[in-house]
Parts: structure tokens; sequence; C-alpha cells
């Protein structure tokens, strides 16, 4: 009996070793998770809401989730694990995006950390979400509105994932007035280095007949330059039929999707 | 009925009932070194996505530190060390990783000297598109720390599996071995974060 007893003791003990210090998933689930409360309850509905109906009609999963503390890991590391953990995105597709905050305090930096799911890597790649922490999310962070940042974010998410417009083009609006050399760069070295190792030709083929395309975009995307609106929904058309009779403010939950280390974050 | 008859059935049964047992763990065992085969791929794949960053990164600095020279250049031999370790995915025992470890290790602290060097000229800092290429960069060192941490875990799995009773036995007769780990050795596993 003894050493039955001690043998469960010794399993239980290595289980709870090896289990994470991650918090756990929320039940019933919700994509807005305010673990450090910095969001307002009834904001915090309006954006779950938005959420849902995103995932709904497009599958697309984007959570945000704000923590007090990162227990010592970087931000970035503790957002993979989480994302994996939760399994935001579906299995299938491996369509998450986490939008993890730790909140400035009094001791410490405040962290924000776009981490992207595998699936989603080329629609939204690591400089983009660099830009969208840079220009949406931290000016409005550091003026304590979290909710704003969070939001004019999600929105640029919304659009990206949704392809209303795309990486490059949503780089050329926060860039405007700057030179337009760097539009090239990001188009004739960048993305040939992230996307095509083996396209050699990209600069005799894809190259001559893109620029104007891009330049005709970039031109026709300007009125697409602010996203301060509040809770404005930019999806034109985009009403979610997908979803069928589903309640708001509930979703299935999280699908499984994993994370390969895609995104980037910022500190304020 | 015979009484040898039944002792014939009972046999068939029990061979039948252990062939079962025995077919279902090989499998899993097959799986699960397939799981592991499969991670360190991805392992390669993100530090052979750090290697082909490097000709472009040593391009940008060059134009604008040219005085740098040693350092890029220990860089680019860095890169080319890392980049000739190729290991047998079937064989990723103690001493091929460490290999595979060390030549990487080479190449991400001759990158940290280089970005150490890159304080000094404010004008490349202030380059778009060397501005782009540390986030990349940056990207792929939490690429590499993921794919590693992943690594491990299926790798743990694998090796508990297989040494765990009665798997042992047929992972003997089979030719199941114990996998290495990455080690956490010199902060390797924390991303060295890019400041800007």
């Amino acid at each position: 009996m003894h050493k039955i007893l001690s043998l469960l003791v010794a399993v239980f003990v290595s289980v709870v070793s090896f289990a994470d210090n991650l918090p756990q998933r929320p039940q019933p689930p919700t994509l807005v998770t305010d673990f450090a409360n910095v969001i307002p309850d009834n904001q915090q509905a309006q954006l779950e809401r938005k959420l849902v109906d995103f995932f709904a009609s497009t599958s697309t999963q984007i959570a945000v989730v704000s923590v007090d503390n990162l227990e010592g890991n970087a931000i970035s590391d503790y957002a993979f694990r989480l994302g994996e953990k939760w399994g935001i995105g579906s299995e299938k597709f491996d369509n998450g995006i986490l939008i993890l905050i730790k909140p400035k305090q009094s001791n410490s930096r405040g962290e924000v950390f776009i981490a992207v799911g595998y699936g989603l890597e080329g629609v939204v790649p690591d400089i983009t979400t660099k830009q969208i922490i840079e220009n949406e999310i931290i000016p409005e962070f550091r003026r304590n509105n979290y909710v704003a940042g969070v939001d004019k974010a999600v929105s640029v998410l919304i659009d990206l994932t949704q392809k209303e417009y795309t990486a490059q083009q949503y780089a050329k609006n926060v860039e405007r007035g700057f030179n337009p050399f760097i539009l090239f760069v990001l188009i004739f070295f960048v993305f040939p280095i992230l996307f095509g190792r083996r396209r050699k030709n990209i600069y005799s083929t894809g190259g001559r007949s893109s620029l104007p395309f891009w330049l005709a975009m970039g031109l026709m995307g300007s009125s697409r330059r602010n996203h301060s609106g509040f809770f404005n929904d930019f999806s034109s058309g985009g009403g979610s039929f997908g979803g069928g009779g589903s309640s708001f403010g509930s979703f299935g939950g999280f699908g499984g999707g994993g994370f390969g280390g895609g995104g980037a974050g910022g500190s304020w | 009925m015979k009484k040898s008859t039944i002792i014939w059935i009972v046999v068939g049964l029990v061979v039948l009932l252990l062939f079962v047992g025995f077919k279902g763990t090989y499998n899993r065992m097959v799986n699960m070194e397939e799981a592991v085969t499969a991670q360190w791929s991805q392992v390669e794949n993100v530090y052979q996505r750090r290697a082909d960053l490097i000709p472009n990164l040593v391009n940008t600095v060059k134009g604008y530190a040219a005085h740098e020279q040693e350092t890029l250049e220990a860089v680019i031999n860095a890169r080319s060390k890392a980049t000739g370790v190729n290991l047998n995915a079937e064989n990723l025992d103690e001493n091929s990783i460490q290999q595979f470890e060390q030549a990487q290790a080479g190449l991400t602290s001759a990158l940290s000297r280089l970005m150490v060097v890159v304080e000094r000229y404010p004008d490349l800092k202030a380059n778009q598109n060397f501005r782009d290429l540390q986030v990349q960069l940056e990207g792929t060192e939490n690429r590499i720390t993921n794919e590693r941490r992943k690594f491990n875990e299926v790798t743990q799995a694998y090796n508990t599996f297989i040494r765990n009773f009665p798997q042992t036995i047929y992972a003997r007769i089979f030719g199941f071995n114990r996998k290495a780990y990455f080690e956490a050795a010199e902060g390797a596993d924390v991303a060295p974060t890019v400041e800007f």
C-alpha cells in the first residue's frame, strides 16, 4: 500500500514539475482574455464581438491576451508557447494570431508581441507586424489607451488576412512621406530573400511588370492611411454569413493551431 | 472438444494478443521517430533561413561601415562553417548535435559582435533596408528558439517512450536509439534582442 501511495505521489510530482506556468485556456473560450485588466469591460465585449465575427466569416482566429507577468520569459517565447498551448487557429491551417500585452508597470517596461501562426506568415510577415506595433499599437499604449491600440492593430490584421490589401501596400501606407526607394528595397531585396530563394530570375521577369502595379496600388490605397476610427469595421461587405446561428460573444473554441516563430514585438 | 484443441486455441489467442500489442508499440515508435526527424528538418530550415539573410546583411553594413572588414569577415567565415555542417537526420547522437551546435553558435556570436559594432554608425541604423533586415534577423532568431524547443519536446517524448518497459525490449531488438537534445548552454536558448 505504501509503495503504491509513494508511486502515485511520485507520478503526481513529476507531472506537476513538467507542467509549464502558462495560464490555462479561458473557460468558456474567449478571444479577448484580459488577465491584466487593461481593457474596460464594455469595450472588451465590443472587441470580442469583432473578433468572433471575423472568426465566423474567415475561420482566422485573432486572440488578444494581456498578462501581468511574463514569469521571467522573453515575451516572444511566452507568446509562441501560449499560442501553441491554447491552440489559437485551426489545426489544419495554423491560422491564428496572438496579440500578447504586458502592460507598463511602475517597475517595468510595457511589452507587446504579435505572434503569427505558421499558416499566416505569408500574408503577415514579420516586418509588417513590426510596423503595426510601431505605428498603431505603441503610440496608443504610450497614452495608456490599450484598447484603441489593440483595435487599430486588429483592424489592420483583419484587412491583411482578408487580403483587403497586402503587406506591401500596408508598408507603403505607413511609410508615406518617406523615400519610395524603401518600397523598391522591400520588393526587390527583402521579399525575394523571404519567399523566393530559388527564383533567381526575379529581376528579369517579375520585377518589370510588378512595378507599375505596386505604384498604382499604392496610389489607390492612399485613402486607407488612417486607422484611427474607433471600432470601425473596415471589412467592406464582409457580413458574417458563415456562422449560421452562432450566438454573439462566444465561439467554438480554439482549434489547435501551431506557431513557428513568426511575428515581432516592441516595448515602450 | 479435445484438450489439445483448447490448448492450441489459447496459445493462438495469446500469440494474437502479443502480436497486436507489439504492432501498436512498434508503429508508435516509428511514428515518434519520424516526428523527431521531421522536427529536425524544421530546425535546419530556420538555421538555413538565418544563413540566407547574411549576405544581404553584410552587403548593407559594408556600404556604411567599410572599416569593419574584420568583423564582417568573421561573420562570413562563421556562416560558411555553419552551412558546412550537415547532419544525417537518422543519426542524431550527442556528438553530431554538438558539432552542429558549435558551428551555429560560432555564427550567433559573430553576428552579435557585428550588431554591437553597428551601434557606432547612426547612418546605418537609420537605413530602412538595414532596419528591415534587423527585423528579419530577430524573427529568425525567434524561429530558431521556437523550433529548437519543439525539437527537444518531440525528442523527449520519443526517448521516454523507447526507454519505458516493455518498449525498451523492442527498441533494443529493432535498434531504436536514444536521440540527443539541444543543450540550453550559454544562453543559447534566449534569442538575442536587437535594440534600435
